[in-house]
């Protein structure tokens, strides 16, 4: 082998040092994307040889799945509605456990402990509280003398339902908020007072300047997690509904109405219960895309957004 | 900071990659020329889950390897069709080589992809005639266009149990025989409770009770949901009309499909000691065979008795028909002792006294001629309601098709819309229904 020229050297020494990256780079997202694109042009029932449909995969899901109208609007609406509210109920919570004089331990606990619930259990203890016909909540509301709704078993309750359990998992949202809230230098707000700055001021013009990078941190991750959302609604259709089951039955999700149906659910179905590999890989693509250009006009925007002071 | 060549590694990559796809699609194949008469380990994957059927199966085994020595079976209960099917698709060593399905759904598309072989060549091998040993209802719905590719194994029949007590109590004499019949029964069951509850109901048509789905009570109006040309025929079927109307007028008659559907949701789970027709919550209620030996063990406080289910008024003389499905059992395509799996096929589908002592033990109906005039049966008079409703020529199982049960789930997922009152225009929307199941069935077509 002949002796490698200095800049080859320096080239390897960083492929090297880069290596660990660029393997689990290359094989948990790239040749995955690539198979699936390489498969939304295919008939492929993950059996037989795939044969390759040209367009065929893309035109059946835009023109003949009813479902994924819904889903899509599902996803989307999920992920308006549950980041928008979980950015601010987190910021709340973190504004107040911050400011508290004493018990901070105890309030930061109670409210961090449901995140560390499993999700899908979680789910079903809610799905059991809310229960219209035997769940607590509803008894102790028709006690008071309210008509409450039957939440996961009305279409219309149902994504609101699912937006209420993760609010009540926020304590990880929280817990990056109360950092960014405490990493804020103290001389600022001082600074504010001088100047006659009452609380909302002080919040517009100190506060918020310096943690508008977690926010946008908060938002984005959000994003991107809200688009994979499927543990929880899949898990309270499936129970809610009472549909039993068991070897032998299948469940369709998104119950009640499709209205807890999620793109995810979707291409789990078509790809592992009807084995629709072609379709399956169009939505996740498509989901793919979405999540892609959101993720990029945050990032435009985010720039908008930092003041001159960061 | 020397550059990277990007262009002439891009398209490398690139082909690396289509290199890797197309190995990766290739799912291991099996081979029918084991000797199974040498030693040999079979993988065999089954959905029974309660202790007795889980005790009955074990039993099943041991009986099988003392008549052949050579063959130890490992047996995996309780795993769903999904998780069958994935395992087939992935194949490798550890995939089983004979499996059990729960439900007769999938075994178009078992058959049309070649996921389960045909069985064909190993009953001509080993001289097992189907038709003289098998129903031919049970033979319709192993097989997908002449391919057998699944073997019944034990069936199950769908009738209704009925609460005598609250029977005796509305003054009701006998079990109802027609539409017209249940409807009024339903009424005079049903008890109300406050402004939107029951202390009981007669009979609840809401599909997600349960076995209840929208396909299994349809099967009393004997429809067909295709056209020779395989074509969802749906919306050109009267009975379709007649069928939601009737489920329509069921739920009216006691008190709507909103009441009902909240009442519904105060009901316990269906394989426990909390189901709605064990706590009285309902009078009359469409299930398979195997609830009365869960009645006999739950002990039930009520005097309880069997019957078919209702026919519609104008097909009087099919009454005694019910919906037919089963559990079907097969050989992994990707299986490489596939004669050996086949003793085991055989012993479990096709050998009478198996067959007998198994369908005693877990309560299923028995599905081979043999078995069913066999002396050995259970004599439980209600047990053989559910023989004679399977045995009945009006008696129907669900078409196989190649996207397996797809289209049931669509018809389902129509029959929820219909009982919620979406649907304003049932023809517009089963015209829809026939679209999308034709739609869906040619995309799954190779």
């Amino acid at each position: 082998m002949a002796t490698l020229s200095p800049p080859a050297r320096h080239r390897l020494r960083v492929l090297g040092f880069l290596s660990p990256w660029l393997i689990g780079f290359s094989v948990f997202f790239l040749y995955p994307l690539i198979a699936t694109v390489y498969f939304s042009f295919m008939h492929y029932n993950q059996i037989k040889e795939p044969t390759f449909v040209g367009l065929k995969n893309w035109r059946y899901v835009f023109e003949q799945m009813p479902l994924f109208g819904p889903a899509l609007w599902n996803t989307l609406w999920l992920v308006v509605v549950m980041v928008a509210l979980r950015v601010v109920f987190g910021l709340s919570l973190g504004l107040l456990v911050t400011k508290l004089k004493s018990g901070v331990g105890f309030f930061r606990t109670a409210f961090y402990i449901p995140y560390l619930a499993p999700p899908v259990a979680a789910t079903v203890a809610f799905v059991f509280l809310l229960n219209p016909g035997s769940g607590p909540v509803n008894e102790i509301l028709s006690k008071v003398g309210i008509s409450a709704p039957t939440w996961f078993n009305d279409p219309n309750w149902a994504k609101p339902s699912l937006v209420m359990l993760s609010l009540w998992g926020i304590g990880d949202l929280m817990v990056i908020f109360m950092a960014a809230l405490l990493d804020v230098p103290k001389e600022q707000y001082e600074a504010a007072e001088l100047d006659g700055a009452g609380p909302w001021a002080k919040f517009r013009y100190v506060t918020w300047p310096s943690i508008t990078p977690i926010v946008m941190f908060a938002v984005v991750t959000g994003v991107v997690q809200t688009m994979q959302y499927y543990t929880q609604a899949l898990v309270a259709g499936k129970v809610a509904s009472g549909v039993n089951i068991g070897p032998g039955s299948v469940v369709q999700p998104g119950y009640p109405d499709h209205s807890t149906l999620t793109v995810p659910q979707l291409v789990y179905q078509m790809g592992f219960q009807n084995f629709n590999t072609g379709a399956a890989c169009v939505l996740s693509l498509v989901l793919f895309a979405i999540a892609m250009a959101v993720t990029m006009l945050l990032m435009r925007k985010r720039s908008g957004l930092l003041s001159a002071e960061d | 900071m020397p550059r990277w060549r990007i262009r002439t590694r891009v398209p490398a990559a690139l082909t690396a990659a289509g290199l890797l796809l197309a190995g990766c699609a290739n799912p291991s194949t099996g081979s029918a020329d084991d000797d199974p008469t040498k030693p040999v380990t079979l993988k065999f994957w089954h959905g029974w889950s309660a202790p007795g059927e889980v005790e009955a199966i074990n039993k099943s085994i041991e009986r099988f390897e003392k008549l052949h020595p050579n063959i130890d079976v490992k047996a995996t209960g309780n795993v769903p069709d999904s998780t069958i099917n994935q395992a087939l698709r992935a194949g490798g060593g550890e995939s089983p080589d004979v499996v059990v399905s729960f439900t007769t759904n999938n075994v178009g598309q078992y058959c049309d992809s070649g996921m389960w072989v045909d069985l064909d060549p190993f009953m001509k091998k080993t001289g097992l005639d189907k038709k003289k040993t098998f129903p031919k209802t049970l033979l319709d719905y192993t097989s997908y266009e002449g391919t057998q590719c699944a073997l019944p194994l034990l069936a199950d029949a769908y009738g209704m149990y009925y609460n005598k007590d609250a029977f005796k109590e509305a003054g009701i004499a006998r079990p109802p025989r027609t539409m017209s019949e249940l409807k009024a029964a339903a009424k005079k069951l049903t008890v109300r409770s406050g402004k939107d509850s029951y202390e009981r109901v007669g009979y609840m048509p809401n599909f997600r009770l349960y076995q209840g789905t929208a396909d299994r009570l349809f099967a009393q109006w004997g429809p067909r949901y295709f056209d020779a040309d395989g074509k969802s025929r749906l919306a050109k079927e009267p009975a379709s009309y007649d069928y939601f109307k009737t489920t329509n007028e069921l739920l009216d008659a006691q008190g709507g499909f909103k009441d009902l559907e909240k009442f519904r949701s105060t009901f316990g789970d269906e394989m426990s000691s909390q189901n709605a027709f064990l706590t009285q919550k309902v009078a009359m209620l469409l299930d398979g065979e195997w609830r009365g030996l869960m009645l006999k063990d739950a002990k039930a406080k009520f005097d309880w008795g069997v019957a078919p289910l209702p026919v519609p008024d104008d097909q009087a003389e099919a009454y005694g028909r019910g919906f037919i499905t089963g559990t079907v059992a097969g050989i992994a395509h990707s299986s490489r002792h596939q004669n050996a799996a086949w003793e085991l096929v055989r012993f479990l589908t096709a050998d009478t006294d198996q067959v007998v002592n198994f369908a005693n033990a877990i309560h299923n109906v028995p599905s081979t001629f043999a078995a069913l005039k066999s002396p050995k049966l259970d004599a439980d008079p209600k047990f053989r309601t559910f023989f004679r409703i399977l045995q009945s020529k009006y008696s129907q199982a669900m078409p196989p098709s190649t996207n397996g049960g797809a289209y049931i789930v669509s018809f389902g997922d129509f029959g929820y819309s219909v009982e919620a009152g979406h649907e304003k225009n049932l023809r517009e929307g089963l015209k829809k229904l026939d679209d999308q199941i034709d739609a869906d069935n040619l995309q799954s077509e190779n």
